[in-house]
């Protein structure tokens, strides 16, 4: 069963914590970046999220684990509706991104996907210089004043992705002819690049080796000072080391959401301490 | 070699090691060995072909046969104006059939998981089944009856109808073939969908897309039956595309119906022309469109 759970830090709030799902017409918290109520999605018959309800606070990182296929993918692509690309799919239930219900009918769909950016599991860096892929958001959406305005922001970009210093003398270059954990840099750059106020990880460093691991770890934790943060990672080690929230996804369920230090310290359902402790999944 | 009873007695089923080693490496042989025989059988033919043409060919070339007018035989004549032709005709075949071509690929693959997708899918692939002599006589019938004479013009039309599910469909196998994975990619930034096909499938497509085009190109530089009934032929240079235009298929096919050797030699001169011709094309748009990144 779902059961939101609360923590310190959001005391104040406590009551419209505990009252989900069962009461969740009280409303979301009022501080949260992202507050979803009552979601279900479908893939055509397929019923892929039941009834999920969940709040992430802004500039936390909030972690979603659970085993492969339990939805966790597809839940965070409702929360950029990247999932509207894929034809036959069905979506009830609120999706609430600083009180504004992002599946109106009156949504942007464009500007949405411009404030919640988002990393995909495989760097996807596209056929343009390096220089250009962190340009091309800032071009398509007119934030750059002029050339020196567009240079600044590429540079910003990629330090913020702790990728300028390897980069800086050969921008012109192909992106291609980055290793996997610099594209993928590169790819958090260009997603940094539009000034979301999310942003999504789909699974980000999955295809990486230690050391990038490492860094893209390290970035996340740096970066969450100024960004919400949403991560679906299969590593629960990474999930503890970077994450201050943890939620935990089965069959398309949502069992359990709560700090990440009381997830894996002592955990309310017995099933997820059972998945933590790897006994399934 | 072990070997097995109905009752499943054998001793052993398993083979031993050594007699299943040679076995796959002689069948890695002959297969390996059968590939490459295929191979060089196919590389063969068109050598030989080019091989032919450029020895029965190569002795008629002069710059002036290149640059003259078909002339009566016994007077020398040329293929200039026939060159000029082809490439008129071809070049504003391209300028009609290319864009509409590429724009109608695009609509398949992004959109064409619908019903009329289907439709226009089908249609695009019984068209490249059609053979070329109709498509002239539907532009006869639909251009060159109304308008009262052959032309330049009708010749381009129906060699732009050739093109047309040449380049569609290509153009959509190639934009499928960019990954999903960069389109989401281009999303995720907040680009509409228009931005995501102009700035970022379609150049990741462009080598194929032109490849498809290229080969639409060198396709319809070699059809002679489109062009009889619409552009018919022309002894002299032409410009204007309202008027009958020579063309260098027509002209080999001309001179290689001719009663005299003199002819036949100027036909395989000319086809060597042709072929050339389409080989530059083939070199140019690949060096335009070699891959920057």
């Amino acid at each position: 069963m779902l059961e939101m759970n609360t923590d310190e830090k959001v005391a104040p709030n406590q009551d419209q914590f505990e009252s989900a799902p069962e009461k969740a017409t009280t409303g979301p918290l009022p501080e949260a970046t992202v507050s979803v109520r009552n979601l279900n999605f479908y893939y055509g018959k397929t019923h892929a999220l039941h009834d999920i309800s969940l709040d992430i606070p802004p500039r936390e990182v909030m972690a979603f684990i659970g085993p492969s296929g339990c939805g966790k993918s597809t839940f965070l692509r409702t929360l950029n509706r990247m999932n509207d690309t894929i034809l036959g799919t069905r979506l009830d239930g609120t999706v609430l991104i600083d009180g504004h219900d992002i599946y109106s009918p009156g949504t942007d769909v464009v500007s949405l996907r411009r404030k919640v950016g988002m990393v995909f599991q495989k760097s996807n860096p596209f056929p343009k210089s390096i220089f250009e892929n962190v340009a091309y958001g800032i071009r398509i959406n007119r934030m750059a004043s002029g050339n020196a305005d567009l240079q600044e922001r590429v540079e910003r970009a990629l330090r913020n992705a702790a990728l300028w210093d390897e980069v800086k003398d050969r921008l012109k270059a192909s992106a291609f002819g980055l290793s996997g954990g610099q594209q993928q840099r590169l790819c958090i750059a260009r997603a940094l690049a539009v000034e979301p106020e999310v942003v999504l990880m789909d699974e980000p460093a999955s295809a990486l080796d230690p050391s990038a691991t490492q860094k893209i770890e390290e970035l996340i934790v740096e970066l969450k000072k100024d960004y919400t943060i949403v991560i679906v990672t299969h590593n629960m080690q990474q999930a503890a080391r970077v994450s201050d929230r943890t939620s935990f996804f089965l069959l398309g369920k949502l069992i359990e959401s709560n700090p990440t230090t009381k997830m894996f310290t002592s955990p309310v359902e017995k099933i997820t301490e059972d998945y933590i402790t790897g006994r399934f999944g | 070699m072990a070997t097995i009873d109905q009752h499943g007695t054998a001793p052993s089923p398993v083979r031993s090691p050594a007699v299943l080693s040679g076995r796959r490496k002689a069948t890695n042989l002959l297969m390996t060995g059968l590939t490459a025989a295929c191979t060089l059988f196919t590389i063969a033919i068109l050598l030989i072909i080019l091989g032919y043409i450029a020895f029965r060919g190569l002795s008629a070339i002069s710059f002036q046969f290149l640059i003259d007018t078909p002339k009566p035989v016994g007077e020398g004549g040329g293929i200039g104006n026939a060159i000029l032709g082809s490439f008129l005709m071809t070049g504003l075949a391209s300028l009609l059939g290319l864009p509409i071509g590429i724009a109608a690929g695009v609509y398949l693959a992004e959109y064409g998981k619908s019903r009329f997708g289907q439709i226009v899918r089908f249609v695009a692939d019984t068209m490249t089944g059609v053979p070329s002599i109709i498509v002239g006589i539907f532009v006869f019938t639909l251009f060159v009856l109304p308008m009262g004479r052959q032309s330049g013009l009708a010749g381009s039309i129906a060699l732009a109808i050739i093109m047309l599910p040449i380049v569609a469909r290509t153009t959509e196998e190639m934009i499928l073939l960019v990954p999903k994975a960069m389109r989401e990619g281009a999303l995720a930034l907040g680009a509409p969908d228009w931005r995501v096909t102009w700035d970022i499938v379609l150049p990741a497509a462009k080598t194929g897309i032109a490849t498809g085009a290229m080969l639409a190109i060198a396709r319809v530089s070699g059809e002679t039956a489109p062009l009889l009934f619409t552009a018919l032929n022309s002894r002299f240079y032409n410009v204007y595309m309202d008027q009958p235009m020579a063309s260098l298929t027509v002209q080999i096919f001309n001179y290689a119906t001719g009663p005299f050797e003199v002819e036949w030699q100027m036909a395989w001169a000319a086809t060597l022309i042709l072929m050339l011709l389409i080989l530059i094309i083939n070199v140019i748009v690949r060096f335009l469109t070699r891959k920057n990144y």
